[in-house]
């Protein structure tokens, strides 16, 4: 009995703990939560004080710029972003972290978020992303499609984190059996690598090669029709703000937000 | 001089009397740091999927991450040790101009966040480096994505805490001692050897067991530098990291298998190495 | 008398130099004799090789160890010197027999014939059942003798000992001056001691060089130093109350118009020194034969072995030495008003 009570107080200061870290660390404002009170009381579903929102990072730049329309879109709105991993992030809101919104780069990671009953309703793809073949500016060895991978040294993402599991999905279907020299832990850790010539080759997302132009070009190939990436979003059922929430979601699905996303590399769902 | 060892009843009398005078100005911070650093790991031990231990540890690769770590975490520290008792000397024992920045150069691996000094390696020891191109054309050595560029990022954040450490304890040791040496007819390196290195034998494997320890857990300067390939370069924290990505039991598991090894090292090192003088 | 060691030591440092010709015949132990700061540490350093010599030089039984103008420097692992270090520095992770051999491997020997060589050292200072000894065990006296025959058993051509006894409890060092006494005697080369302790230093050297601020002040053999000292210094190290002034017949005048009269006849610059035990201590003007007589004022009492150390002060400040009857009958306390007279047989007069 007494280890059972010494074991959940262990566990809840473990949880507190990590619940303080995570929001110490996701939020330079850090007062999302006090306008929240009168926002849900007016009847009205008005959006008003801060939306605090866990996105993807390969949302990074078009998330930003889109927060800065919607707040002017709506005067008195404040939007703060926590950009990470997909996984990480779902599982800081599942830990307890602050969020209102929550913008997967899986709908995998966002399955993490959903069976612990931390999402609104069901979530909403609102854009797709595919691969690429990412090579050095210039393309010097002349890659022009999946097979001509195995020749040359190639980062891919590691299976357990989206880029990963798409380029496996992709290889499979182009029946191309690749030895990379690394299994990157995220798609920059793979970008990376080629920016630094370190590999010839690496398989990442459009968004990511849109985004690096300046020294990486991108290389279409069509097995990446088979492994699309869908972007889910969802408001959170904790949300402080529920109202600036369900407005965000709806402001991301719109087609304003749909132009700014499909120029960064995006695809319409 | 002349230290005897006090007999033991007496030791342990005094300690007993120490006991009793511990101030709680000191004793709660005391406490509270040790519950800080330890209930952290309560966590893991409370979390950890027990009836599924024996399946996730089944996984060949989980002993492949931890061979793999056990390995270049000793390798690097061997190359630690080979350079960085050197260092540790040239600081401690010599006087140059520029003494002062060397000194916060070579902490400088402490303070930099691993992944820039990944990057840092990449650039020089890479394939496009400035010491990696000639590396690979002179001798066809490629040092990113294999196992001794694990070994190099491992020591790259590990010899600094070495350094440290010995050059401490070279400056705790009393250089009049390789003075008497020398008057001896032995020349600096032979007193280095046969007077210097013994003396500061207890902060030579202090550093040692330091160093190892941050090699084994070392992540971020080894997966940007020597990237991640089960068997090549995937070590125990970046097949942690990477099943924290899927499967956050999995994850919970392999840290265990790592926190057990390495307490059991450090234990076991304990006695040996680190007696306290 | 042939010269062993030549040695002119010139070191400059920020607040310090030392200008010291220094030289010694074979078999001679030669003491520097100094307060601290006075650069003894210094000269021995710059002798052993561990402190370039600014200027001068330094040769050993013909050789030129090291001359800064003709850019000779023979590094210490090099010179055939040995030291005694004042805290002895034996390697506290080797035992005894090892810290003898330390030298004896250094220049060549293999483990086992280095440790051959070392024993018969260890056994000459009475040790040899220490051999395995780690120096931690060892007691002060011991490890001195070990410290000694690790300087030896290279068989130096000069050996360099740091306040030897220094280190020592007072009952132990009696012991061990004069063992080192007996082996330095039956050293044949030249030995150097450094030591501020006036008594270990007329022990065991056969000659005196006094060291102040870095330059010699005097030097000679014991007996002489303690008869005739020339600095405030050595009188103080010897016990004499020395005054400096100008001589003619048996009239010596101070610098301050006082006057000694002493039964030497003597004229010029001239030193006259009296032991405290010479002077009489009284509460009114003794009518006596005495014609050195001062009225003085006590400044301090102190207890001296069995004798009570009057320091006066007043026209000649002197220290005087009563039996601690003496003392009490007089009634003597700081601020007391006496009469103090040497008698002029007492006092010893020589030129300055």
């Amino acid at each position: 009995m007494s280890t059972v009570r010494r074991r959940t107080a262990a566990t809840a200061a473990v949880l507190a703990l990590a619940a303080g870290l995570t929001a110490c660390a996701s939020s330079a404002g850090g007062d999302s939560a006090k306008p929240a009170a009168s926002g849900s009381a007016s009847s009205a579903p008005k959006p008003s004080g801060t939306v605090t929102v866990f996105a993807a990072a390969s949302l990074k730049e078009s998330f930003t710029d889109l927060g800065k329309k919607f707040e002017a879109a709506n005067p008195g709105v404040k939007v703060t972003f926590n950009f990470g991993g997909s996984s990480a992030l779902a599982q800081s809101i599942v830990g307890g972290a602050p969020a209102d919104v929550f913008a997967a780069a899986s709908p995998a990671t966002m399955k993490t978020v959903t069976d612990a009953k931390a999402a609104t309703g069901d979530p909403k793809v609102f854009v797709r992303n595919t691969l690429e073949i990412a090579v050095p500016k210039g393309n010097p060895k002349h890659i022009a499609g999946l097979k001509d991978l195995t020749g040359v040294k190639t980062a891919l993402c590691a299976k357990e984190v989206p880029c990963g599991a798409a380029a496996v999905t992709a290889l499979t279907a182009a029946g191309v059996n690749l030895t990379p020299v690394t299994l990157e832990q995220d798609v920059k850790g793979a970008l990376t690598k080629v920016e630094l010539g370190e590999v010839d080759a690496s398989l990442v997302y459009r968004t990511d090669v849109k985004a690096d132009a300046a020294k990486i070009d991108g290389v279409d190939f069509p097995e990446a029709a088979k492994a699309v990436n869908d972007y889910p979003i969802t408001a959170l059922a904790k949300a402080a703000n529920a109202d600036g929430a369900a407005a965000f979601v709806a402001y991301i699905q719109s087609a304003d937000a749909r132009k700014v996303l499909t120029e960064a590399g995006f695809q319409a769902p | 001089m002349t230290v005897t060892a006090p007999p033991a009843p007496a030791r342990s009398a005094r300690r007993r009397r120490q006991r009793q005078r511990i101030p709680y100005a000191l004793l709660l911070p005391a406490l509270l740091g040790l519950a800080f650093l330890v209930l952290p790991l309560v966590g893991l031990l409370v979390r950890a999927p027990w009836s599924a231990l024996p399946e996730q540890l089944s996984s060949p690769e989980v002993w492949q991450a931890l061979k793999l770590s056990l390995i270049s975490a000793t390798a690097a520290t061997a190359v630690s040790l080979v350079l960085g008792v050197p260092l540790a000397w040239l600081l401690a024992r010599t006087t140059f101009p520029g003494r002062r920045f060397i000194r916060a150069l070579v902490t400088l691996p402490l303070v930099l966040p691993p992944v820039v000094g990944g990057v840092a390696l990449l650039l020089v020891l890479g394939r496009n480096g400035i010491v990696g191109r000639w590396l690979d054309s002179a001798f066809g050595l490629t040092l990113p994505f294999t196992t001794p560029g694990v070994v190099l990022a491992e020591a790259f954040v590990a010899m600094p805490f070495l350094v440290i450490s010995v050059e401490g304890a070279l400056r705790a040791a009393d250089p009049r001692y390789e003075e008497a040496a020398a008057t001896l007819g032995a020349s600096r390196l032979t007193a280095f050897r046969r007077v210097t290195l013994p003396l500061v034998a207890p902060g030579i494997g202090a550093g040692a067991v330091l160093a190892w320890a941050r090699a084994l857990g070392e992540f971020g300067a080894t997966i940007t530098f020597a990237g991640n390939f089960p068997g090549r370069t995937q070590t125990m924290p970046l097949a942690v990291y990477l099943a924290m990505e899927s499967d956050p039991e999995a994850a919970i598991a392999l840290s265990l298998v790592l926190l057990a090894v390495s307490v059991a090292v450090l234990a076991g090192l304990r006695d040996r190495w680190l007696s306290a003088p | 008398m042939t010269t062993a060691l030549d040695a002119l030591l010139r070191v400059d440092r920020a607040a310090f130099s030392l200008d010291l010709p220094l030289d010694a015949a074979p078999g001679e132990v030669v003491a520097l004799l100094g307060p601290n700061g006075a650069g003894k540490s210094t000269a021995l350093r710059a002798l052993a090789g561990l402190l370039p010599l600014t200027d001068g030089h330094l040769r050993l039984d013909g050789a030129m160890l090291e001359d800064p103008a003709a850019g000779v420097h023979t590094p210490a692992e090099q010179r055939p010197v040995g030291v005694v270090f004042q805290d002895y520095l034996l390697f506290p992770h080797l035992s005894a027999l090892d810290n003898v051999a330390f030298g004896l491997r250094c220049r060549g020997h293999r483990r086992r014939e280095a440790r051959a060589l070392a024993l018969p050292w260890l056994e000459r200072m009475g040790l040899a059942e220490h051999a395995a000894a780690r120096p931690g065990s060892l007691s002060g006296g011991q490890a001195q003798r070990v410290a000694l025959a690790r300087a030896l058993a290279v068989r130096p051509r000069l050996l360099l000992l740091d306040e030897p006894l220094a280190a020592l409890d007072a009952r132990t060092r009696l012991d061990v001056r004069a063992q080192l006494r007996r082996h330095l005697a039956e050293f044949e080369a030249v030995a150097i001691l450094v030591t501020h302790d006036p008594l270990d230093a007329m022990v065991l050297a056969d000659r005196l060089v006094v060291i102040e601020d870095g330059r010699t002040v005097q030097s000679g053999t014991p007996s002489e130093i303690s008869r005739r000292p020339r600095t405030d210094y050595i009188a103080r190290l010897v016990g004499l109350n020395l005054y400096r002034g100008t001589a003619a017949g048996h009239r010596v005048e101070l610098p301050d118009g006082q006057e000694l009269f002493t039964s030497e006849e003597i004229s010029g610059p001239a030193f006259v020194a009296f032991p405290p035990a010479a002077v009489t201590l009284h509460r009114h003007r003794p009518d006596g034969s005495a014609r050195n007589v001062w009225p003085l004022t006590v400044a301090g009492l102190d207890l001296h072995g069995d004798q009570v150390r009057v320091d006066l002060t007043g026209p000649l400040p002197l220290a005087a030495d009563l039996t601690p009857a003496a003392a009490a009958e007089l009634d003597l306390a700081p601020g007391v008003e006496v009469w103090a007279a040497v008698k002029a047989a007492q006092t010893h007069a020589y030129p300055a």
